[in-house]
C-alpha cells in the first residue's frame, strides 16, 4: 500500500524525527523478508522505539511511516493496538509484573505492593529520576516460576517481595 | 510415571543449540528422509499419525496440510509462537532449548505443502527465545539446511522470526496473519480459510510450535509409533502439560496424551504445601473450570470436551482450598476484556460487563441477581462473535456460575469476599 498524494502532504507537515542511519539500514534489511512494505511495520516500530528512549512520539511515528511509505494514520492505528508500543515516556527501565492467575496464585499481588512501596509512584508513572516505571501485566509465559516480572528484555523469576526490591534497587 | 521423552529429549542439553549438537541425537535425519519422499506421502504420514493441533483447537494437522491447493502461487507456513494463553509456557521451552527441532518441523511441513517461506510469529515479550531461534536459523543457513538448496536438494526454503508486539488476539490465526502483514491484529471473517487465502493473499498453513515439533519424530519413527501413545486413535502422541498454580513442582511435563489429572498432579509432587485440591483449569484461561471431583478425568481432547471443558493449550492451572473462585474468574475476565480486539459488539461489550459484574461481586457490592445476569451476558457473547475469543471468554464465567454458584451467592449475601486473601510471603 503506498500513500496517496494527500496523505504524503500530511506527512510533510508533521515534524519528522530523524531515524539513525543504522536503524534505517536495519529496517531496509528486514523489509526484504516480506512481499509488502507494511509487513515490516511491527519490526520497524520495535527498532524505532529502541532508538528513541523506549517510546514512540508522533514525529517518530511519522518517520517510520515515511520510511515505509505508509500513511501516518495507518501507523498510528497499529501503534495504539499493541501493548508493547508506548505513546508516552516510560522509565529507563520498564518493569512488567505479571499478575495473571497463575502468578496471582503464588503471591503476585505482594510483588506489586513491594514495587509500589519501593518506587513510590503509581502504575505507569515514571519515578522522579526517570529510572523506572512499572505496570501489572498479562501472563508472560513463565507461570511455572511464579511470581515473576520482566524488566526490559529480561525475566526475573521465583520472586519474593525482598528479591524483587533487591533487583529493582540494582537498576542503574 | 516412566515415559520416554521425545519432544523434550534435548531439554537440559545445551549442545542441542548448535547444528552439530542437534545432529548427534538424530537431528535433521527426518528432513533428509522427507526430502526423498513424495510431498503427499509426508502429509499422509502426518494424517496417519493422528497428530492434532497443540495450539488450542485440536484440528488434525495432516488434514490441514491437505487443504493447501496445488496452485501456482507462493505458499507460506506461519508458525504460531504467540503463546499468550494465560497458564501456557510450553512453546517457550521448546524454542529456548531445542530450536532446531522446530526448524526441522517447519521445513518438513513446507516441503509437504510446497511452501518456500516460513514466518515464525513469536510474541514480542519472548526476546530470549527469539534470539536463540534467530541464532539457530542463522547457523542452519550457514550449514546449508536452509536457503537456496536445502541439504543439497535444490529446493529453496527461507525462514524468518517475526516479533509480535503484545496482543493476545494475534494468537488467533487470522489475527496473526493481519499482524504479520503489519496491521492491527483483528481477526478476519472466515471463509475464506487461510489454507486458501492466508498470508499476503496466498495459501497458508498455520500451526503451533509444539504441533510442528512432533513432525520430525513422526517421520523418523513412523505414524504407528505415534499412534501407540495416547488414549485412543483420536487422541495420540506425546503431549506437553504446562502445570502452574498450587502444586509443589510447577513446570512443563511431557507425558502420553490422555494422562489423568490425578496422575499429572502426582508427577508434579502433589499440592502446594500439602493443600487440598479445590478446582483446576485443564487447558489455559479459555477452558471452563473443573472441580476437584473431576480430577480422575483423562486430559485428552475428547474426554475434556465431553466433560464440558477442553484440552486447549494443555496449560493446567491448579487451585487449592484457599482460592476464592470469584476472584480467580474475575482475573480471567479482566484479561479477556483487555484483550478483546473490539470488532464485534457482543465480545467487546460482553467481556467488559463480565469483568465489571465479577469485580463488584468480589468486592462485596454484588446485586442479588448477578449470578443470573452473568449467565445471560455469557449467552449473548458465546456463538455471537467473529472469532473464538468470544467463546473463550465465557468459559471461566459460565463454569463459575454452574459449579460455584454458592460461592457467588455467599459473596453477595455477606457483602464481602468470604475467602480471606492468602499472604504468600512473611510481612517485611
Ligand atoms: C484468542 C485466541 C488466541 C489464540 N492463541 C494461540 C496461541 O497463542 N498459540 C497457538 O498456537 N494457538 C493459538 N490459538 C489457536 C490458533 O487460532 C490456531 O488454532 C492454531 O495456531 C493452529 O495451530 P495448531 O492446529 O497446530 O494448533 C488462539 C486462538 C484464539 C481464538
Ligand atoms: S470475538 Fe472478540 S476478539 Fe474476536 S474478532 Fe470479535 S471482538 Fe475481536
Ligand atoms: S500467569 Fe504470570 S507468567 Fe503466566
Amino acid at each position: 500500500m503506498s500513500a496517496t498524494a494527500e496523505q504524503t502532504a500530511s506527512v510533510a507537515e508533521l515534524a519528522l524525527a530523524t531515524l539513525p542511519d543504522a536503524a534505517k539500514a536495519e529496517i531496509a534489511e528486514i523489509r526484504k523478508r516480506y512481499p509488502t512494505a507494511q509487513a515490516a511495520l511491527l519490526p520497524a516500530l520495535h527498532i524505532a522505539q529502541r532508538n528513541f528512549d523506549g517510546w514512540l512520539a508522533e514525529p517518530v511515528i511519522a518517520a517510520v511511516a515515511a520510511e515505509l511509505d505508509l500513511p501516518v494514520s495507518t501507523v498510528y492505528g497499529v501503534v495504539t493496538f499493541y501493548d508493547l508500543y508506548h505513546l508516552k515516556p516510560v522509565g529507563r527501565h520498564r518493569i512488567r509484573v505479571c499478575n495473571n492467575l497463575s502468578c496471582q496464585l503464588r503471591g503476585a499481588e505482594e510483588i506489586l505492593e513491594a514495587m509500589r512501596a519501593e518506587l513510590g509512584v503509581g502504575e505507569d508513572e515514571v519515578t522522579d529520576d526517570g529510572r523506572c516505571s512499572y505496570i501489572h501485566f498479562e501472563c508472560l509465559g513463565s507461570c511455572d516460576t511464579a511470581p515473576m516480572m520482566m524488566i526490559d528484555d529480561d525475566y526475573h523469576e521465583n520472586l519474593t517481595p525482598e528479591s524483587a526490591r533487591e533487583i529493582v534497587r540494582g537498576l542503574k | 510415571m516412566a515415559f520416554e521423552k521425545t519432544l523434550t529429549q534435548n531439554v537440559g542439553n545445551p549442545d542441542a543449540l548448535t547444528v552439530a549438537g542437534y545432529k548427534k541425537n538424530g537431528g535433521y535425519t527426518a528432513l533428509e528422509a522427507a526430502l526423498k519422499m513424495e510431498p503427499d506421502a509426508i502429509t499422509q504420514a502426518v494424517k496417519d499419525s493422528g497428530l492434532r493441533g497443540r495450539g488450542g483447537a485440536g484440528f488434525p494437522a495432516g488434514m490441514k496440510w491437505s487443504f493447501i491447493p496445488k496452485i501456482d502461487k507462493p505458499k507460506y507456513l506461519v508458525c504460531n509462537a504467540d503463546e499468550s494463553e494465560p497458564g501456557t509456557f510450553k512453546d517457550r521451552l521448546l524454542m529456548e532449548y531445542d530450536p532446531h527441532q522446530l526448524i526441522e518441523g517447519c521445513a518438513i511441513c513446507c516441503r509437504a505443502v510446497g511452501a518456500n517461506t516460513t514466518y515464525i510469529y513469536i510474541r514480542g515479550e519472548y526476546t530470549k527465545a527469539a534470539r536463540i531461534l534467530e541464532a539457530a536459523i542463522h547457523e542452519a543457513y550457514q550449514a546449508g539446511i536452509l536457503g537456496d538448496s536445502v541439504m543439497g536438494s535444490g529446493w529453496k526454503l527461507d525462514m524468518y522470526v517475526h516479533m509480535g508486539a503484545g496482543a493476545y488476539i494475534c494468537g488467533e490465526e487470522t489475527g496473526m496473519l493481519e499482524s504479520l502483514e503489519g496491521k492491527r491484529g483483528q481477526p478476519r471473517v472466515k471463509p475464506p480459510f487461510p489454507a486458501v487465502v492466508g498470508a499476503f493473499g496466498c495459501p497458508t498453513v498455520i500451526n503451533n510450535v509444539e504441533t510442528l515439533c512432533n513432525v520430525p519424530h513422526i517421520i523418523n519413527r513412523g505414524a504407528a509409533w505415534f499412534k501407540g501413545i495416547g488414549t485412543d486413535e483420536r487422541n495420540t502422541g506425546p503431549k506437553l502439560y504446562a502445570v502452574s498454580g498450587h502444586v509443589e513442582r510447577p513446570g512443563t511435563y511431557e507425558l502420553p496424551l490422555g494422562v489423568s489429572f490425578d496422575e499429572l498432579l502426582e508427577v508434579c509432587g502433589g499440592m502446594y504445601k500439602g493443600g487440598t485440591l479445590k478446582a483446576f483449569i485443564p487447558g489455559g484461561a479459555s477452558a471452563p473450570i473443573l472441580k476437584a471431583s473431576e480430577s480422575h478425568l483423562k486430559m485428552d481432547f475428547d474426554t475434556l470436551a465431553k466433560a464440558g471443558s477442553m484440552l486447549g493449550s494443555a496449560a493446567v492451572i491448579v487451585m487449592d482450598e484457599t482460592t476464592c473462585m470469584v476472584r480467580a474468574a474475575s482475573r480471567l475476565a479482566k484479561f479477556f476484556a483487555h484483550e478483546s480486539c473490539g470488532q464485534c459488539t457482543p465480545c467487546r461489550e460482553g467481556t467488559n460487563w463480565m469483568e465489571i459484574i465479577l469485580h463488584r461481586i468480589e468486592s462485596g457490592h454484588g446485586h442479588p441477581n448477578d449470578a443470573d445476569l452473568l449467565y445471560s451476558v455469557s449467552k449473548n457473547v458465546g456463538g455471537n462473535s467473529l472469532c473464538a475469543l468470544g467463546d473463550a471468554a465465557i468459559g471461566p464465567v459460565r463454569s463459575l456460575v454452574e459449579k460455584f454458584r454458592d460461592e457467588i451467592e455467599q459473596h453477595i449475601s455477606e457483602h464481602a469476599c468470604p475467602v480471606p486473601h492468602r499472604r504468600y510471603f512473611a510481612a517485611a
